[in-house]
Order: C-alpha cells, then sequence, then structure tokens
C-alpha cells in the first residue's frame, strides 16, 4: 500500500517538546522554551537508567538532530545547556562503566565472537518472541518504540567518521553509504522504515513516539549520541555499531518472519529483509575493517570497544526484559498507548 | 565470502542474480536462505551464556 501513495518525508515535521517525567527533564523543558531562573536539580539524585534523567538527554541529544519546535536551532552550541548536558551524560557513562567492567587483557574479537554464536533456545530475545507469537499489536509497538532509532538510522554514527582515518574511515565511510541508501534517498534505511511504519498504520512524523517510549528504548538510542558526539569514546561508538550490525542479521531474519506470518504489507518485510542481506555485508566489513583498522592504528582502544559492544548488550537486555515482561503479561509495552494511537 | 559489488551471480540453472551494494556477501555453505546472498545461517548454534540482541542497523 506504500508504494501507490506518496512518502511523506518523516523528518519535515519538527516535534513538539514531549511532557516531562519528574524534575530533571522538567527544568531541561523549562531551559529550552527560554524560561528564566530555571533550576536544575543535581542528576546524582537521579536514577541512571531511569525516566526522568533519560528524557532529559535525549532531549538535549535531539538539539544535534532534528529539534524541537518553538526551540532556537542555535541553542544546540548554548553552553548553559551543553553544561546540563555533561553532567547528565556523567551520570549515564558512570552508570554503565560500573555496570559493564572491562578487564585489562579482553579481547574485542573474543567480544564479537561471543554474539556470532546463535543460540538454541533464544529465550529471552524479543525477536524469537515476536517471530513465534507475536501479535499485529505487538509488532506496531517493537516499530513504534525502534522508530526513534530508524528514522535517525545511522546518523549517530556518522559522527565517527572524521574521528577515524585510513582503513577503518573507508570502511565505515562504505557502510554508512549503505545505510544512507547508496546514493538512491528512496532506499535511504530511515526511509525504509518510514515505508515499514506506514504500511503498519504507524504515524511516520518525525518525534511522535517520543512520548510513548519507556527509558529502557532512550537508553539504547542515547547510548549511540553519547558515543557518537565524544571523540574520546569513538572506539565504543564503533564497538557498538559492529554488536548491532553482528546481531542484526538472524534477528532481522525473524523479524522479518514475524511480519510475513501476521500478513504484513510487502514495504513492512523489505526494511528487515533487506538488513538480512545487507547486514550479512556489514558485519563483516565493520569486524575487519573499521575495528580491524582502528586497533591496528590505536591498539590502547581495544578495552573501548570491548565497553562499547557489552554496554549494548547491557542495554538492550534491559529493554527486551521490559517489553517480554509487558507482553507476557497481555500489557502493552508503551507508557501512553492511547495517546500514541498504536491501540490495535 | 565478501566480494566487491555490483556482483552477478550465474546459478546452475544459467539464472542471473545480480547485486550492486558497494560489498556482497556471496553465500558459500548453501545454507543461505536468500542463496546466492549470505544470510549468516553459516553460523554456529550453541548455547550462549548472554542473551541474543535483538537490535538492527
Ligand atoms: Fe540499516
Ligand atoms: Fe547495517
Amino acid at each position: 500500500m506504500t508504494t501507490t501513495t506518496a512518502r511523506r518525508l518523516s523528518r519535515r515535521t519538527v516535534p513538539a517538546l514531549p511532557e516531562p517525567r519528574g524534575p530533571l527533564s522538567a527544568a531541561v523543558m523549562g531551559l529550552l522554551r527560554g524560561e528564566r531562573d530555571v533550576d536544575v536539580p543535581s542528576p546524582a539524585a537521579s536514577e541512571p537508567y531511569g525516566d526522568d534523567l533519560q528524557l532529559a538527554l535525549y532531549v538535549l541529544y535531539e538539539l544535534h538532530y532534528q529539534g524541537f519546535d518553538g526551540v532556537p536551532d542555535e541553542r544546540e552550541w548554548d553552553s548553559g545547556l551543553l553544561a546540563v548536558r555533561g553532567a547528565l551524560e556523567d551520570r549515564f557513562l558512570g552508570a554503565l562503566r560500573a555496570d559493564v567492567p572491562v578487564g585489562a587483557g579482553d579481547s574485542a574479537w573474543a567480544a564479537l565472537d561471543e554474539l556470532q554464536v546463535e543460540p538454541v533456545d533464544g529465550t529471552g530475545s524479543v525477536s524469537h518472541f515476536l517471530r513465534d507469537e507475536g501479535t499485529v499489536a505487538q509488532l506496531r509497538e517493537y516499530a513504534a518504540l525502534r522508530s526513534l532509532y530508524h528514522l535517525k538510522e545511522a546518523d549517530p554514527h556518522a559522527w565517527v567518521i572524521p574521528r577515524l582515518y585510513g582503513r577503518a574511515k573507508a570502511a565505515m565511510v562504505a557502510v554508512e553509504f549503505d545505510e544512507f541508501g547508496g546514493g538512491r534517498a528512496d532506499e535511504i534505511h530511515a526511509q525504509l522504515f518510514a515505508d515499514l511504519m506506514t504500511d503498519l498504520g504507524l504515524e511516520t512524523a518525525y518525534g511522535h513516539y517520543l512520548d510513548a517510549a519507556p527509558a529502557e528504548m532512550l537508553a539504547t538510542v542515547n547510548l549511540m549520541s553519547l558515543f557518537g558526539l565524544h571523540r574520546a569514546l569513538r572506539a565504543a561508538l564503533v564497538g557498538h555499531f559492529a554488536s548491532v550490525e553482528v546481531t542484526s542479521s538472524p534477528g532481522s531474519r525473524r523479524l522479518a518472519e514475524a511480519l510475513r506470518r501476521v500478513g504484513a504489507g510487502a514495504a513492512a518485510v523489505r526494511f528487515y529483509a533487506e538488513h538480512v542481506e545487507a547486514d550479512a555485508v556489514h558485519e563483516q566489513v565493520v569486524r575487519h575493517d573499521v575495528i580491524g583498522g582502528l586497533l591496528e592504528e590505536e591498539p590502547a582502544l581495544e578495552a573501548d570497544v570491548v565497553f562499547g559492544i557489552r554496554a549494548t548488550g547491557h542495554l538492550e537486555d534491559r529493554l527486551a526484559d521490559r517489553l517480554l515482561a509487558a507482553w507476557r503479561d497481555g500489557r502493552s509495552a508503551l507508557r501512553s498507548p492511547e495517546r500514541a494511537g498504536t491501540a490495535a | 565470502m565478501l566480494v566487491e559489488g555490483p556482483v552477478e551471480v550465474v546459478g546452475e540453472d544459467g539464472e542471473v542474480t545480480v547485486c550492486d551494494r558497494f560489498s556482497v556477501a556471496v553465500c558459500t555453505c548453501r545454507r543461505s536462505k536468500i542463496f546466492p546472498w549470505c544470510d549468516t545461517s553459516h553460523r554456529k548454534r550453541a548455547k550462549r551464556t548472554t542473551k541474543d540482541e535483538d537490535g538492527t542497523a
């Protein structure tokens, strides 16, 4: 049904600021609305993976992507906002460093090899659950949540390009070129995802599902923005990207099967079918040439590659637990399913 | 097996399959469900201590 109608460009929309989820995000929203004398509480009192901190951080990161309606574009580099962002990042990164220990001699290759083994049972994986018993409503919820990343797919990773050189840079750019459609706007992966959303009857306007997304989803996107925006974390960004590319191909196959099983349209299946094929390539290029090239030049960064891989797994596990707990219980995994318009 | 793209594969039945990606993963294990392209079906299967991840890139 998408091929006959004109495609709407998701990013023609500049979203409204979301609803605050606590004192931190309320203060950040106040600053963005230009309020004076806003008292920003210390993030030390806030749960590092909780809704309030993750939303505050997410909103500040969005200034680097699409911004918000009513917030001047120049505020991307507002020193006061950057200071708040820095304090939130310290809290988030501190929690990740504590929860994801990396030993001095830990190997990036061993960490990736571990991800390459396909589990026999697949318990605890969202893609196994959706393939075997996912309903249309659950697949729509999954797409609504993942849209926070996929409508800007591969954008956070583009920030690492100026921080790489030689073999790592050439390979990273080649994979990004593929993510951005290989020169064809219709094939940009973010556009393929918007087509999937249209097929599933979801709203494709950028930022539409932000209020519906729980902290666990926000954290997975904030991780990419954190790694992408900091040169000091360039190796973690590359480790993160590799870990997603390695696990994506088989996971995408299961999601394509889930969508076929519930009778979703061709465009919905296409997004995941494309990733089965593309990510079988991306995985090898990222392993051999991006990580291989980076570590050949800067071997001291190996621990951060491992950190990026494990931090990704840590936050993806938290998201999977949240989604599966809700769905196994017969509940929506969204914070506000009615407002998000995904109620079946 | 990675081959620089674009790639044309001629099957045993003479059928030609084309892929114009910058680099193409050609299946050499014959287990791929999207043969002649790789879908990572060659991977080892085993009990894992960590969970399977679901992200797509
Ligand atoms: Fe992609
Ligand atoms: Fe990819």
